[in-house]
């Protein structure tokens, strides 16, 4: 816990000693912004890959291809903004700069100086280097929230995007929160991106592991998207952070979501899709990470289940099965890599023997204590660790399972912590 | 002539005063009765006339007006029968109304004049307490009834002949009839018969001492129903006010107190086909449902899943107010509802669990089920408890602790729990703000629960859910504080998910 609130610490030092984006940089998500209703009429239906090539544009051949009749205005709009986001507070700024700044899309300045507010960085911040893997549609230029220094010390071995369907079912979710739960545990930056479903579970299980987590958002980084995630969000920000290529809070349009894909994929050397129907972003995200080279994995689910038929597609043409995290770091690390051991903490006998009961069926506390041997009240207490633990959940109804979590080999008799 | 008697109607669960006026003139002979009357009162002309006549009394063959004020209000039932009869009495010169006039009279009469009981006498014998009069007269088999109110005078009355004795300033008292047989407290079922089953009595005791609503879940044969039937005896006794509550309720619903022995803890189990009007009251005029009548008890729904979603629904607000107002275009009526709900359920549609053998459920069943167990009310339960069907070495054995020992822990838990937050509140109530103020979280517990918060996926909602727990188990273990083992029980037995 203290080493993070130090990180925390050291990113508020960093960020003010590296400053903001450069405004040649943050130009691009201004115009993004200032354009961003163009954009969709222009990418119609195939959203994902048109997206994606306007984006490798430069500045002027983008505004020029989108917005033929103004581009030039819209360009210095979009420079004014960028040049004003980059000024610092409001109280310098010359009047009517404001107003144009709002017309172009940048947050209202009160919005970004709220609570150590947001940040940006840009090529020369530096962006982080996973994002070299985009070539021309790399961002010019990243806006976020929450600690800086995660996103500028991510790197593709230590991350790992976890995606899949906003509709997801108990399955996905749980398997997604014990993905999430798990990565972080081993010290893997999990990535997603705050949908509900899926992504909400593996950014809840990032925190239950009490690691970092980053969500990448479509439009904008100062609010959370779908506005329903609002709780998610800020504890998102509280250890870890939220990133978007557009500044501000602008309007939502569809093609923000499969170009904000494309950094999910990017920025992590293992993209896992968990559960996805057969069309879907999810497995955007997929090919994307295929395109640049990074490894995509799939979590099997059962072949009837239309939830599950695009991740049974992605295994049948190849791509890595995850089952669980040792499974993931597998596929991100090799066979056999460990970067931190992934099992829970040494056990207690009461908690050793409630863990086995558990393991062997028992799934009520009378039946855990019968077979642990034990007082009703110790089988109780001993449950309940476990549960803290992360070994056992429990379900509406009361009844105990086990989780993926692996209890360590047994060692010296140490301090036990199952029986407390 | 005109008359005026005093009689009292019964609205939701308490009375309210109605005046009877009757004026005779003459003109051909006809009996008019307004103000609201249903089918019931309107028919009390019939049986006035019948009684009138067979008491040996005149009827007067002229033009009879009786009018029962206030007039807005909707009349049900045979109770204004009584002081119809004796208005028309009075109006046509054959009693002296001056007495007559400050009595309460409530009763139905039979045609050969008789007077029969009625239901909610207890509720009108309370009103005619607080309002003004000489005392309440009514039939001899509702008279013990009467007396439970204290320092009211009661006249038992025999028959409408009784009312001459009445009128002349005597207070008649008629004696009962012998009291049914079949009533008359059969002793509570005793928690001994549970036998084994540790977790399952370890959840009755928590439930029972600090008010916490409790799911069970386990297959059948699990003791799950046989459970919650003792729950009322290791609840402690009712007060006095209670029982007098619980009393008054069981008569206007139609089981009236016959014996003058106060209620105990009732014990509400409807069926899960009951119709949301049935579960929380309803019907125009409305009348208590299952949740009023289990005011100050239990109130066990079996099969919880299978209750209809708005039935469930409608549990909410009671639940939280202790009461329920059923509104309708005539002005609402408000019915208390403070009871302990227990609840149990099957862990599939099939009954075995999704774990066992024998389960036969596919899974998308499995999974429907269990969203409607989580969907139906669970926010509202704090304790949920899987069971399983007792081991053949725990049947066997020794009878478990009896309800006597057990009522003792949780009669002296609830007392901590009465000095702690005030009289009748116990810890399922506790807000936010007496949870900061009395809990009482020693070190240890509280940095266990913020290492709950953080890795056992607890919820604000939840967090408080598994402080009101613990506290209860201290209570129960005597501990002045929460400590670290009280919130590791709380958080085991703490009912999951929901928000």
């Amino acid at each position: 816990m203290s080493a993070e609130t130090e990180s925390t610490g050291a990113a508020a030092t960093d960020r003010r000693r590296s400053g903001p984006a450069c405004p040649r940089c943050a130009r691009r998500g201004f115009l993004l912004s200032n354009l961003a209703g163009r954009i969709e009429r222009s990418v119609g239906e195939r959203a994902g890959a048109r997206a994606r090539d306007l984006l490798a544009l430069d500045d002027e051949r983008l505004a020029a291809a989108i917005a033929p009749a103004d581009w030039r205005r819209r360009l210095r709009e979009a420079g004014a903004a960028a040049r004003a986001a980059a000024a610092g507070p409001p109280g310098d700024r010359r009047p009517g700069e404001e107003a144009e700044r709002r017309r172009a899309g940048a947050p209202r300045a009160a919005e970004a100086g709220r609570g150590g507010g947001g940040w940006s960085i840009c090529a020369h911040s530096p962006l982080p280097a996973a994002l070299d893997v985009l070539d021309a549609s790399r961002p010019h230029a990243l806006f976020g929230r929450g600690d800086r220094e995660l996103l500028a010390a991510i790197e593709p071995k230590r991350a790992v995007t976890i995606v899949g369907a906003r509709r997801a079912g108990p399955y996905g979710r749980e398997v997604a929160f014990e993905l999430g739960r798990a990565l972080a545990g081993a010290g893997i930056v999990v990535v997603s991106g705050l949908a509900l479903g899926i992504d909400a579970a593996a950014h809840e299980g990032a925190l239950a592991g009490g690691g970092a987590t980053l969500a990448v958002l479509g439009p904008g980084a100062e609010r959370a998207y779908p506005r329903s995630a609002g709780g998610l969000y800020r504890r998102v920000l509280d250890s870890g952070a939220a990133i978007s290529e557009l500044p501000g809070a602008p309007p939502t349009f569809r093609w923000m979501f499969p170009s904000r894909n494309r950094l999910m994929a990017a920025l992590s050397g293992l993209t896992v899709v968990v559960e996805a129907a057969e069309r879907s972003g999810s497995l955007i995200t997929a090919e994307m990470a295929g395109d640049c080279g990074r490894i995509v994995g799939a979590v099997p689910g059962p072949v009837s289940s239309w939830r599950s038929s695009g991740t049974n597609g992605l295994l049948a043409d190849g791509a890595a099965v995850i089952r669980d995290a040792r499974d993931a770091l597998d596929a991100l690390l090799g066979p056999g890599a460990d970067p931190a051991p992934i099992t829970g903490p040494q056990l207690g006998v009461e908690g050793a023997a409630t863990l086995d009961a558990v393991e062997t069926g028992a799934a009520t506390p009378d039946a855990v204590a019968v077979a642990a041997g034990l007082e009703l009240g110790s089988a109780l207490r001993a449950l309940a660790t476990l549960e803290r633990h992360g070994y056992l959940t429990c379900d509406h109804g009361g009844r105990w399972t086990r989780t993926m979590l692996q209890a360590p080999a047994p060692s010296a008799p140490s301090a036990g912590c199952g029986s407390r | 002539m005109l008359a005026r008697t005093r009689t009292l109607a019964i609205v939701g669960v308490d009375a309210t005063g109605v005046d009877v006026e009757v004026d005779i003139r003459r003109g051909l002979p006809a009996f008019t009765l307004v103000g609201l009357p249903d089918a019931a009162v309107r028919e009390a002309r019939e049986r006035v006339r019948a009684a009138i006549v067979n008491s040996g009394f005149e009827f007067p063959l002229q033009r009879i007006t009786a009018s029962l004020a206030p007039a807005d209000l909707r009349k049900a039932g045979p109770g204004f029968d009584l002081a119809i009869a004796a208005a028309v009495l009075v109006a046509g010169g054959q009693l002296e109304g001056a007495a007559l006039e400050r009595w309460w009279l409530a009763g139905e009469l039979g045609l050969d004049g008789s007077i029969r009981p009625l239901s909610g006498v207890l509720a009108m014998a309370e009103q005619a307490g607080h309002l003004d009069g000489d005392g309440i007269a009514v039939a001899a088999a509702n008279a013990t009834e009467a007396r439970l109110v204290e320092g009211l005078r009661v006249a038992s009355l025999g028959g409408l002949r009784d009312l001459v004795a009445l009128a002349s300033g005597e207070v008649p008292r008629a004696p009962a009839p012998e009291p049914s047989p079949l009533r008359g407290g059969a002793p509570l079922p005793d928690l001994a018969d549970l036998k084994g089953q540790p977790g399952l009595r370890r959840g009755l005791e928590v439930a029972a001492a600090g008010g916490h609503a409790a799911l069970v879940v386990g297959p059948p044969g699990a003791g799950k129903s046989l459970a919650a039937r003792r729950l009322p005896s290791i609840m402690p006794p009712l007060s006095r006010r209670e029982a007098i509550e619980a009393t008054k309720i069981a008569s206007v619903a139609g089981r009236p107190c016959r014996d003058g022995t106060l209620a105990s803890r009732p014990f509400r189990a409807p069926h899960h086909t009951i119709s949301t009007a049935g579960l929380v009251g309803g019907g125009s005029p409305p009348r208590p449902g299952e949740i009023t009548l289990a005011h100050h008890g239990v109130l066990f729904l079996d099969e919880l899943g299978e209750f209809s979603r708005p039935a469930l629904e409608a549990l909410r607000q009671p639940l939280e107010d202790g009461a329920v107002t059923i509104a309708r275009a005539r002005g609402s009526v408000r019915f208390p509802a403070r009871f302990q709900l227990f609840a149990a359920a099957n862990p599939c549609p099939c009954g075995h669990g999704e774990g066992s053998p024998r389960c036969g459920c596919s899974p998308e069943r499995i999974r429907a089920y269990a969203a409607r167990l989580s969907g139906a009310l669970a926010d509202r339960f704090d304790i949920a408890l899987g069971v399983e069907q007792p081991s053949a070495a725990a049947l066997d054995g020794d009878p478990g602790e009896s309800s006597e020992v057990v009522a003792g822990r949780v009669a002296a838990a609830r007392k901590a729990q009465r000095v702690r937050l005030g009289e009748g509140r116990s810890n399922a109530t506790m807000s936010d703000r007496d949870i900061a103020e009395t809990a009482g979280l020693d070190r240890d517990a509280r940095s266990r629960l913020v290492d709950g918060h953080a890795s056992a996926r607890l919820s604000g909602r939840g967090w408080m859910r598994v402080i009101r727990i613990a506290r209860t188990c201290a209570d129960l273990a005597g501990s002045r504080a929460v400590t670290a083992d009280h919130v590791d029980e709380a958080l085991s037995m703490r009912r999951r998910g929901g928000r």
